[in-house]
């Protein structure tokens, strides 16, 4: 696996001076995913912030081949892409020796909702290719609406924290676990905190042939009503409360990849979001309560499985 | 699979025609979800697969959606690519129809025409197409198996000119084309082959070296002028449809042009309709002709771009003409066609008399009786000079 040395060494991908917030959990994400991939890359993002704030015409800051179609169709979009280079290998127009890694990049509107079936069709169909979610929660780019990883109880613009009812009320979709039951041969949860597991993850994913996946926590200051230079230090507080668990599952094992040396209270990584301020009102406590189960339950469901097959 | 075989023909199904010329054109990707009626369009193409009669990359994705965004990444990395559907899944379609001509991607898809639902019906309309005639690809009309064979070829050609560089959509009638067993005459393998010629994209996503960006953020003060440049090259498409026409007919003795107009030089009235009842409307007026009416008709080949000129040119003259839609445009004043062909005559010296008369919907026969009956119809407009009835649903 490389170094951070070397990582450094190896061309940007996705230049500098495109228009994502200060403070955006996606631009070190693509960039490390990029740089991990040490070779000649190809991607498509579904649309959304990466999207929007990376390709405003004129202008462009992939220093990659990269495609943009729709909204719900970034794993279809890629499906056809990889397979045209298959169509070509076999027809020999690419050269020999020559080897493209495939990369669709998806915020949790485009992977967990709107773009679940495409994905669902590519991983079962197959193509060689890297999938990555970039979940910060929310449909940011649209305004903060709730989506299927909308954690419990966030305060979102379509889940308002109102006088009746205290913000989103279900539980997050478990994406990871549905990649996961398509018996794909790598998926993994990863933060750019957390850097070097994310880098280590990410080039396993694009050297494992067939489809693979990395569901990435990614801070939104605009989202999460956070400071912008706050958002690596949340995104460790996500892992570190154990809401947002590493491990990775390998050709059917799963393995946790990182375990906090003392599991945080999730208030510490709660407390600081305007997202959760109502859960903080005397009257939400059992909110607070309720969710801090709920994590200490998903977290020992790993542990019982950590090094097992699932 | 032929069915019958007699010198130099073949007995085929208008789908088993459209995957003999899909293997014959040996796509880079094909990307398709079944439906009925262009099932086996794909069903056969598969086996052509399986059987390694072609080097395609078949993706067998898990919606129509999912079928043109996989085109159009296919497409977007340089690669040949085919697919076919029919109504609803053409209808999911929809969103990424018009992205990949915004991105100018010459795909090529074959519709076998299907009425929409609701109610659900599997039958022949063209409500599906006409739903995407606003889509920017290039809509060309079969009205036999041959036809839709032979556009299917010419469609590749059209399709990549780089002239035009837009997706093409070939249209054949559900059931009635789709799986009526016609003899039609086939090209040699490697006459398609050279005619189609290899496609070298400009942009491939494939280049590494040359890295591209498509399907780029474009606001106000850029995307109009995409647009403008989308609706140029959509117009140019007409002047290479009648190239590739000609050219077609040169090698192959089958020549086409934009509309197929029968009867007409000398007509007082005339049908305008499309695609198989076509050839109804033309034994309806062979009889007529017999009793000495002065009867024709004119099928539209080629719908999007609609060449409005050509046609008002070779209507001008008529006096009464019914244009007959086999979908409804639900805007309350007739069918798709009906308007297209009407506008197009506004600025003919002598308009003629222009009626809209929707007919065959969910696969509702047509038969000579009914063309007659607006043959007679338009008689009671030239001896009276007036329109009756502007608009009405026939065949019910």
């Amino acid at each position: 696996m490389a170094t951070l040395k070397e990582l450094s060494k190896r061309d940007e991908l996705l230049s500098g001076g495109h228009r994502l917030c200060a403070g955006c959990g996606i631009p070190p994400i693509v960039r490390l995913v990029l740089r991990s991939a040490n070779g000649p890359v190809v991607a498509t993002t579904a649309t959304g912030c990466l999207e929007v704030g990376t390709s405003i015409y004129p202008y462009t800051a992939w220093r990659i081949p990269w495609i943009h179609s729709a909204f719900e169709n970034a794993a279809a979009t890629i499906s056809g892409v990889e397979s045209a280079y298959k169509a070509f290998k076999k027809r020999g127009k690419i050269p020999e020796g020559k080897d493209i890694k495939f990369v669709a990049f998806g915020g949790d509107g485009g992977t967990y909702d709107i773009g679940l079936q495409a994905l669902s069709g590519a991983l079962e169909r197959g193509h060689n290719f890297l999938y990555v979610c970039y979940d910060n929660g929310a449909y940011m780019n649209t305004g903060i609406q709730r989506s299927s990883a909308t954690p419990y109880g966030a305060n979102t613009t379509t889940s308002p924290a109102g006088e009746v009812i205290p913000g989103k009320q279900e539980w997050r979709k478990d994406l990871t676990r549905i990649v996961i039951a398509h018996n794909v041969p790598y998926a993994a949860q990863a933060s750019p905190s957390n850097w070097a597991d994310l880098s280590k993850k990410a080039e396993k994913a694009l050297n494992t042939k067939g489809p693979t996946f990395l569901n990435v926590m990614s801070a939104c200051p605009l989202g999460w009503y956070t400071k912008p230079e706050e958002s690596i230090k949340l995104s460790k507080l996500s892992v570190d409360t154990c809401y947002w668990p590493l491990y990775e599952v390998e050709d059917g094992i799963l393995k946790i990849t990182y375990r906090p040396k003392e599991k945080k209270p999730l208030e510490e990584w709660l407390k600081p979001q305007g997202r959760f301020k109502h859960l903080f009102k005397p009257e939400n406590r059992h909110i607070l309560d309720k969710f801090q189960a709920r994590v200490d339950i998903e977290w020992q469901r790993l542990l019982d499985l950590d090094g097992k097959r699932v | 699979m032929a069915i019958t075989m007699t010198k130099g023909q073949t007995g085929l199904t208008g789908n088993a025609a459209i995957a003999v010329a899909m293997k014959q054109i040996n796509p880079d990707v094909c990307a398709a979800y079944p439906i009925t009626p262009s099932t086996t369009v794909i069903e056969d193409f598969s086996s052509y697969v399986a059987d390694g009669k072609v080097t395609t990359e078949l993706i067998t994705v898990e919606s129509e959606h999912s079928a043109m965004s996989a085109c159009i990444g296919a497409s977007a990395a340089g690669a040949r690519v085919m697919t076919a559907t029919s109504a609803q899944g053409l209808a999911l379609m929809w969103e990424m129809l018009y992205i990949a001509s915004g991105m100018r991607l010459p795909i090529i898809l074959t519709n076998v025409n299907r009425a929409l639902s609701a109610p659900i019906n599997i039958h022949c309309d063209h409500s599906d197409s006409m739903g995407a005639r606003d889509s920017g690809w290039i809509q060309i009309y079969s009205e036999t198996v041959q036809e839709g064979y032979d556009n299917l070829i010419q469609a590749v050609r059209i399709a990549e000119d780089e002239r035009v560089l837009l997706p093409a959509m070939v249209c054949l009638d559900g059931f009635i084309t789709s799986h009526a067993i016609e003899n039609i005459a086939l090209l040699e393998d490697e006459d398609v082959k050279k005619f189609v010629g290899e496609y070298r994209a400009q942009n491939s996503l494939l280049d590494t070296d040359k890295p591209s960006t498509y399907g780029a953020m474009t606001l106000p003060d850029v995307y109009i002028n995409f647009k403008h440049q989308q609706s140029q090259a959509i117009a140019r498409a007409k002047e290479v449809v009648i190239e590739v026409g000609k050219e077609f007919g040169k090698k192959f003795g089958r020549t086409y042009a934009l509309f197929d107009a029968y009867r007409l030089e000398d007509a007082e009235a005339a049908i305008v309709i499309l695609n198989s009842a076509a050839g109804t409307t033309k034994v309806a007026v062979d009889e007529l002709r017999k009793q000495g009416k002065l009867v024709g008709a004119l099928r539209p080949r080629l719908f999007r771009p609609f060449p409005f000129k050509e046609i008002a040119d070779a209507l001008s003259h008529v006096k009464a003409i019914a244009v007959l839609d086999r979908a409804d445009s639900m805007s309350g004043f007739g069918g798709p066609v009906f308007n297209e062909v009407r506008s197009a005559l506004y600025d003919a010296d002598k308009r003629p008399k222009v009626m809209s008369r929707i007919y065959g919907l969910g696969g509702r026969d047509y038969k000579v009786k009914d063309a007659l009956g607006v043959f007679n119809e338009l008689q009671k407009v030239l001896e009276t000079g007036k329109v009756e009835t502007l608009q009405k649903y026939i065949t019910i």
